[in-house]
């Protein structure tokens, strides 16, 4: 069922997410503060684009937030992110918010706080650290990682 | 007291100025190396180098027996997560962010923030003063409640000029607490008459409001 979502920040992850999600058939809106980061999303892109600060409520609201099933704040700022995904949570109730966060010891408060946070620090290497000693879920991991870059390049030019 | 300032721009220089003068405890945190050894060479060893955000920084500069944290950088978002790690990491008794965009200080008090200040509304505020005349002036709320200290400035025109305060009709809801003439504040008695230049200080229930200002409305010629 195509779902209504809102992506914070158009940098390599946030186009990356958006032109997925946008060819699955969701309807999705992006956000960044300058238009150019919107090249990234090249040509197929059929989502929205919105240029502005993703910390003001008006244009949250604009963006339509309020009827979205899911954000993501994926800003280079852990505290953008952070505050972001406090707005959505609170001010519109969005029902699934997820920030990624750089620094592990803000990424774990924000968790207890009840958002769901990425910290793709700990995360990178911890994949890294079971493909290099073929530990845990090494092989697997490494799998689906081929298996994203796969759809990222499908979704290219 | 303790109080750790982050943010050393101006606000937080002359703060940390102000709250030294006062004999306070003060530790001034800022980011930049260059601004921070800059504000060194005027303030001494109470700015340190490093960023608010992190908790090992905090750790460092007493974060956990600090009697307030006060966020001023210059963005909002960082003074949230300041304050908010303050209270989570290190159970900090109270906090006091700057916001620059008034609507985050609704936000800010709901997500746990004791206290917001906004130059932006501070500024707001004053300019509507100007521009209103005669008007109502809200000077405060009280906490948690819907009662409104309010400014009323009687002019020429002002109905109740000549008057006194016995013989205004004043909802049951309302209360004048002050009246200033000539830069003097009075506690108004019962036949305390108002001037021209007056301005009346009440307290009223925030429903009474319009039923105040129709009782000091300019007759309009």
């Amino acid at each position: 069922m195509p779902q209504t979502i809102i992506i914070l920040g158009c940098g390599r992850v946030g186009s990356t997410l958006a032109k997925q999600m946008s060819g699955e058939g969701h309807d999705v809106t992006i956000i960044d503060l300058t238009s150019d980061s919107f090249r990234r999303l090249g040509t197929k892109f059929k989502g929205h684009r919105l240029v502005g600060s993703g910390l003001d409520q008006d244009l949250l609201k604009r963006a339509g937030l309020e009827n979205a099933s899911a954000f993501i704040a994926v800003t280079q700022g852990d505290n953008s992110n952070i505050m972001a995904a406090q707005i959505a949570r609170e001010v519109f109730h969005v029902e699934r918010v997820v920030a990624r966060i750089y620094d592990p010891i803000r990424a774990q408060a924000y968790r207890e706080m009840g958002i769901t946070t990425l910290c793709t620090t700990t995360l990178a290497a911890g994949l890294i650290h079971d493909s290099a000693l073929g530990e845990g879920q090494g092989e697997a991991l490494l799998q689906a990682s081929q298996a994203w870059d796969k759809i990222y390049l499908e979704q290219r030019s | 007291m303790y109080v750790i300032v982050v943010g050393g721009g101006k606000i937080g220089y002359y703060l940390t100025k102000k709250l030294l003068t006062e004999g306070h405890e003060v530790l001034l945190l800022e980011k930049d190396r260059r601004r921070q050894s800059a504000m060194a060479e005027q303030l001494g060893d109470v700015v340190m180098q490093g960023d608010g955000c992190e908790v090992r920084i905090m750790a460092e500069a007493g974060f956990g027996r600090a009697d307030v944290i006060v966020a001023v950088t210059g963005d909002d978002e960082d003074n949230l997560v300041i304050c908010q790690m303050a209270k989570k990491n290190f159970q900090a008794p109270r906090t006091v962010a700057r916001v620059n965009d008034p609507a985050n200080m609704v936000l800010f008090d709901k997500l746990g923030i004791d206290t917001t200040v906004s130059s932006t509304q501070i500024i707001f505020n004053l300019l509507e003063q100007q521009i209103e005349p005669g008007e109502i002036i809200p000077l405060g709320a009280l906490k948690n409640g819907n009662i409104e200290v309010v400014a009323i400035n009687v002019s020429e025109r002002s109905p109740v000029l000549g008057q006194t305060i016995q013989d205004l009709r004043l909802p049951g809801n309302a209360l004048i607490i002050s009246v200033v003439r000539d830069d003097n504040a009075m506690i108004p008695q019962k036949d305390t008459r108002f001037e021209n230049g007056d301005s009346v200080i009440a307290m009223v229930v925030a429903e009474e409001e319009p039923r105040l200002r129709h009782i000091f409305a300019e007759a309009h010629s």
